[in-house]
């Protein structure tokens, strides 16, 4: 079974008392986010039916909310995501040749992970950072005006963050 | 140099902290309009100063807000938009990162005015840092008495949530971003009933974009007739600009709506002119949706007279010789750029982005996308065009939010205006995946005199 650490449990009762009382369906995708940081990167199924269980609404309340906003991963991820924007203000500043980049880096496809677990390779649709392109999410900030050496730079960044952090 | 109301303090050291932010006259317009007016003098107000949303639309706000439902015993409420999520837009996310006191200070005079008593700001899921920088703003503003109870003794009460969304552009539609709000799919509702008389919880509800309510502290603290004077005819005030693409100086601009469009791309105080000394192709001036003008249409109207940049101007001559203010994204595509990859990647993004409620839109945009991406790849056919064409007619105005239009419209204006780049690609199959087509007959009109 699992649980949200006490910390976090009282965050999902913080979140709750926003609302109007018996509207706690609310907090679903902030309670969301919470479980995918808490439990491994990604949403399972175990994961979304114990959101369900504390704000009291259906499992499938949950699932088709999970498997309708991108930010969700409904499968196990790397580490560290490249979220890579492929959008036209990108575009016209580089991002093709970034993703290439990173692709040959890293020998992933987009939507893999590297075999160590440590890298997923995603592109995403307009971050709205068009003025910083090219660009990528890396978990809750963003990388702007990419270029292949800062690409070399970040990926030698998480690695020797996870050695830091293992 | 035009008049500032918004971002001309961002820059001073320390503005995202209360301190700082109070000295430099923060705060002024909350105790304006608690002490000295009604909540409706506060709409009148903003009704005279013309302000029109700045999400994209362009709606008048006052009007907006005197549509809000207020029967006796029902809590109403006020719902910020960030949600901004339109590709060449970022002109919120500067606002809300780096002077949140005026978002924060918008929100308390707007909620006044609207009797909101809990104000939620629902922000979109990838500025996943904006929230703790919005959240400590609420938290300051709190301590110093500024939101909670019997604020400034008044007897008003507020409280200011951010909720963060997951990814989805469609959640800036205001009703789907309630649907959003209220923990489900962000699939728009059907109007009416509209938000202003059944809204969040079915409760009454104003749905108003960041800037907008931003606007509300400059036209309290100066006055809805003083603001009403900036700018021209019905564009009053001014209009932050989010600069994207081919150009010297990207970022985010002020202006008051009396520049040209030539200004704000070649003067250094804004855009600095086309990167790498190129020449200007087109540009998209108000956010991926909006029609995709060529050079000479964008700086001249098709009556020969200096385009403005501002909601009338920028709309002379209608979708087929204009285009659209919209959410003020600037998109600027040197004369390099291939526009059928342009607007592909924006065929993308729609497709991506559709809800999936309607079937137009569901079908539509990724049977354009598929077209598009043909055509890019040198796999086109002629009669490819005209289809296109015809599903994005058929799209647009058949489904239940703009969403439909918003992914119709650069489909649209890009065959209208570039036809010719578009059969190049069908005529060249091998030539187009080795190089771009150009500036071609699109003659950029400075170049040209």
């Amino acid at each position: 079974m699992i649980k949200f650490s006490e910390e976090k449990q009282k965050k999902v009762e913080e979140i709750i008392a926003r609302y109007p009382q018996g509207k706690q369906k609310s907090a679903l995708l902030p309670v969301l986010h919470l479980a995918q940081e808490e439990f491994g990167g990604w949403l399972s199924s175990e994961t979304m039916d114990y959101v369900a269980s504390l704000l009291s609404i259906e499992p499938i309340e949950v699932y088709e909310v999970a498997t309708f906003y991108s930010m969700y991963n409904l499968k196990p991820v790397g580490r560290y995501i490249f979220e890579v924007c492929q959008t036209g203000p990108c575009m016209l500043n580089g991002s093709d040749g970034i993703i290439d980049y990173i692709k040959k880096t890293l020998n992933i496809g987009v939507g893999e992970t590297t075999t160590d677990g440590l890298f997923t390779l995603k592109t995403v649709e307009c971050l709205g950072a068009c003025g910083y392109a090219p660009m990528m999410q890396l978990g809750k900030f963003f990388r702007e005006h990419l270029t292949k050496e800062k690409v070399d730079q970040i990926i030698a960044e998480c690695r020797n963050n996870a050695a830091a952090n293992n | 140099m035009g008049r500032k109301l918004l971002i001309d303090k961002a820059g001073v050291p320390g503005i995202r902290g209360y301190e700082v932010y109070r000295r430099e006259g923060g705060y002024a317009s909350v105790e304006k309009a608690m002490k000295n007016m009604t909540p409706d003098q506060v709409t009148d107000e903003v009704k005279k100063s013309g302000l029109r949303g700045r999400g994209g639309a362009g709606f008048p706000t006052g009007m907006k807000w005197s549509f809000l439902a207020k029967p006796e015993g029902v809590p109403r409420y006020l719902v910020c938009n960030a949600d901004e999520s339109e590709p060449g837009t970022f002109k919120d996310r500067y606002l809300m990162e780096f002077i949140p006191h005026l978002l924060i200070e918008g929100l308390i005079v707007s909620s006044y005015a609207l009797g909101s008593h809990s104000t939620y700001i629902y922000i979109r899921g990838e500025y996943a840092w904006i929230p703790d920088i919005l959240e400590q703003a609420i938290s300051e503003a709190k301590a110093a008495g500024w939101l909670g109870k019997d604020i400034l003794g008044t007897g008003f009460d507020l409280e200011i949530y951010v909720q963060r969304g997951a990814g989805a552009y469609i959640c800036g539609e205001e009703t789907a971003l309630l649907e959003s709000l209220e923990g489900k799919r962000g699939n728009p509702r059907i109007k009416p009933p509209f938000p202003a008389i059944k809204g969040l919880w079915d409760s009454p509800t104003v749905v108003n974009n960041v800037e907008t309510l931003a606007a509300v502290v400059p036209i309290i603290n100066i006055s809805g007739e003083e603001y009403a004077k900036i700018g021209v005819g019905k564009s009053t005030g001014t209009k932050l600009l989010s600069a994207c693409g081919n150009i010297n100086k990207p970022g985010v601009y002020e202006i008051d709506m009396t520049i040209s469009v030539e200004e704000f791309i070649y003067s250094d105080e804004y855009c600095g002119g086309i990167a790498n000394g190129k020449r200007l192709k087109a540009c998209i001036p108000g956010g991926s949706s909006v029609p995709i003008l060529p050079a000479n249409l964008l700086l001249k109207t098709a009556k020969g007279e200096t385009r403005m940049m501002n909601y009338e101007s920028l709309s002379d001559g209608g979708f087929a010789k204009g285009s659209m203010m919209g959410s003020g994204g600037f998109i600027v595509l040197d004369e390099d750029q291939c526009v059928v990859r342009h607007t592909m990647t924006l065929a993308r993004f729609y497709r991506h982005e559709s809800c999936g409620q309607c079937s137009p839109c569901r079908e539509g945009t990724g049977w354009m996308e598929k077209i598009l991406k043909n055509i890019e790849n040198g796999k086109g056919k002629k009669s490819d065009i005209d289809l296109l064409w015809d599903i994005q007619r058929k799209i647009e105005g058949n489904t239940i939010c703009p969403l439909g239009d918003a992914a119709a419209w650069p489909v649209a204006a890009a065959i209208r205006h570039f036809r010719d780049e578009f059969e190049w690609h069908v005529d060249n199959p091998e030539e187009c995946l080795r190089r771009n087509y150009g500036l071609a007959n699109y003659a950029d009109p400075l170049v040209a005199a």
